[in-house]
């Protein structure tokens, strides 16, 4: 700090600090106690703020535990309140989004790292750089049109006499899915790639050498050598398809149901901010467990996640 | 076996490339199709660029596409001007302090976006209220999705410019405050001019990132519409082939950039290796003389 204020001067230094302070205060921190703090509020009417009613507690939370209903997985069927259910659920394709996507990138990002020649590298990245910049809400919107009862998925098909009728592509947590994949699946693929190609070809010719089977080399030296790009890019997919509103609202079914959305509808349909900060802080909490967990099975730091 | 299982992976990656790119091209083509109402590619009904003209006079498009990059400028810019402070802060600080601040900062990149959003909302209006303001800063509205998406842009174009700062040598600073530099010179001739491509790699990314924006901007823009929320309204509810036609555009735009980003490399790059054959045979003169 010293050597900084030597070399910017005071106000230059103060100016800094100010700068980084309004980020880190007003719109990180500051915001984040005000959601906790609301959630544990009850939602009234704009006279009764601060009146004899406005006390802490924690009926927000317990909403959660509202209107059971049944369910019947595995062919046991047994009682859970709706919102546990739609909570658990994201939480269970949350991470089965992120092994697809660790599946389908893993061999792609070793490709690009040991297989792919360094001229027509730059090549391969701009092609998956052209979907990454078009919008989520297009990508999303792309497979709406795609999965369409009378859509190309389905005309295909038929044209190939795999089908004999139209499917309904969009039943349950199907298109919701696929539309988290194909959306976040490059998210996964940039830090594995990273990873592995800091690897050192020679260790694998060694292995060949040796005699290892390809499965071997895979287990025993690229997956441990990419072991922190595949944590850094689980958080990234984990995190941003538990917190995903558009796919979630445009690849859903009747039956398909996100946290975010109930988030939403508590938010903006019932106007019931208190409520709503409640299930954000639930969404929070289970991101920033999954992460812990996520650092934890690795041995991963965050600094090594956010590179 | 080692041929097959190249050939195999080969095989793969142009898959995949196909997966990525089909459902673009898709959507592109329904733009096209001379149908009625619903955005499709089967049955192919002769081309058309109806939807285009109809997308030129939509006027609310219009609107939420100027609000759009107004809100992008905007968020380009504040993360930009934060994000290079908190980098040159980070870069002076060591220890127990900058570990805090900087888990603090790159842990709003994974903070969810509904959370960003609902927690802004909820802190400005309380403000407002508390302060019994009517002013505009406190109500919902776009600026608070500008101040929602700086909370984690802020923190890509520190990760940006905190990379730069590493190859930063300090003597240069040293040497100008010698030469009796003021500081705000030191800042401004020395310090700057080094970080500015990250400075403006930062501030494209900035903008992009707060155009695909949706989450933040869903929970605090009141009633306002940018490019995502008026897409993502008009796929809920009454979808034409406007929509791929917006699309279609935005894909051309994102092409043409891409591809010139590409040339530009190339030619980086053929202008870096001429450098280096001409350092080459000045080195292999240079040795022939001696």
């Amino acid at each position: 700090m010293r050597n900084m204020i030597r070399r910017y001067g005071a106000s230059l230094t103060l100016l800094i600090c100010l700068l980084t302070a309004f980020w880190l205060l007003m719109l990180v921190i500051v915001p984040n106690i005000t959601l906790l703090e609301s959630s544990f509020r009850p939602y009234l009417p704009v006279t009764e703020i601060g009146g004899p009613k406005d006390i802490y507690t924690a009926a927000n939370y317990m909403k959660v535990f509202n209107g059971a209903i049944e369910v019947s997985p595995f062919g046991l069927t047994f009682q859970i309140p709706v919102h546990v259910l739609t909570f658990s659920l994201t939480l269970f394709y949350s991470v089965v989004v992120t092994l697809i996507c660790f599946m389908l990138a893993y061999p792609l990002a070793y490709f690009m790292a040991k297989i792919l020649s360094a001229r027509s590298l730059p090549t391969m990245f701009l092609l998956l750089f052209v979907p990454l910049w078009v919008s989520e809400v297009l990508r999303a919107f792309a497979w709406w049109m795609i999965l369409a009862l009378k859509g190309p998925l389905s005309w295909v098909l038929l044209q190939l006499h795999l089908i004999d009728h139209e499917v309904r592509w969009i039943v349950g947590y199907n298109g919701v899915m696929i539309g988290l994949v194909y959306t976040y699946v490059l998210f996964m693929i940039f830090p594995v790639y990273n990873a592995i190609s800091s690897l050192d070809s020679n260790q694998i010719e060694a292995a060949e050498d040796l005699g290892a089977p390809w499965w071997r080399i895979h287990w025993r030296i690229v997956l441990p050598h990419a072991k922190p790009g595949i944590a850094s890019g689980a958080v990234m997919v984990f995190m941003l398809s538990a917190g995903s509103l558009l796919v979630p609202s445009i690849l859903g079914s009747t039956t398909s149901q996100w946290f975010t959305q109930t988030v939403q509808q508590w938010m903006l349909d019932a106007l019931d901010w208190n409520t709503a900060a409640a299930y954000a802080f639930l969404l929070l909490l289970m991101c920033t467990l999954f992460v812990s967990l996520v650092m934890k099975i690795f041995r991963v730091k965050l600094s090594d996640i956010a590179n | 076996m080692h041929k097959i299982r190249q050939t195999l992976a080969r095989v793969y990656a142009g898959a995949f490339i196909f997966y990525m790119l089909l459902p673009l091209v898709i959507m592109s083509a329904a733009a096209f199709n001379n149908t009625d109402k619903i955005p499709a590619i089967v049955p192919w009904k002769g081309a058309t660029t109806k939807w285009f003209t109809a997308l030129w006079a939509d006027d609310r498009m219009w609107h939420a596409f100027q609000n759009t990059i107004f809100v992008a400028i905007a968020v380009a810019l504040i993360s930009v001007i934060v994000g290079t402070a908190a980098a040159i802060l980070i870069n002076s600080v060591s220890g127990n302090l900058r570990a805090a601040l900087y888990g603090t900062m790159i842990s709003t990149i994974l903070i969810p976006g509904a959370v960003i959003g609902i927690s802004t909302m909820i802190m400005w209006t309380k403000i407002g209220n508390g302060l019994g303001s009517d002013f505009i800063l406190f109500n919902p509205g776009l600026h608070l999705s500008v101040l929602g998406q700086v909370s984690y842009i802020a923190a890509i174009v520190m990760l940006l410019v905190l990379a730069r700062l590493q190859s930063f040598d300090q003597g240069l600073e040293e040497a100008a405050l010698d030469l009796g530099a003021t500081h705000a010179q030191v800042m401004r001739r020395i310090l700057l001019p080094h970080l500015y491509p990250a400075i403006g790699a930062g501030a494209a990314v900035s903008f992009f990132q707060s155009i695909e924006n949706f989450n933040v901007t869903q929970f605090t823009r009141g009633g306002a519409d940018t490019l995502t929320i008026y897409v993502f309204s008009k796929v809920r509810s009454g979808i034409t082939p406007t929509i791929n036609a917006l699309a279609f555009l935005l894909i051309v735009v994102t092409l043409a950039m891409a591809v010139l980003y590409e040339l530009k490399r190339r030619r980086n790059a053929s202008v870096e290796a001429a450098r280096e054959a001409e350092a080459r045979r000045a080195a292999a003169l240079e040795e022939a003389v001696i």
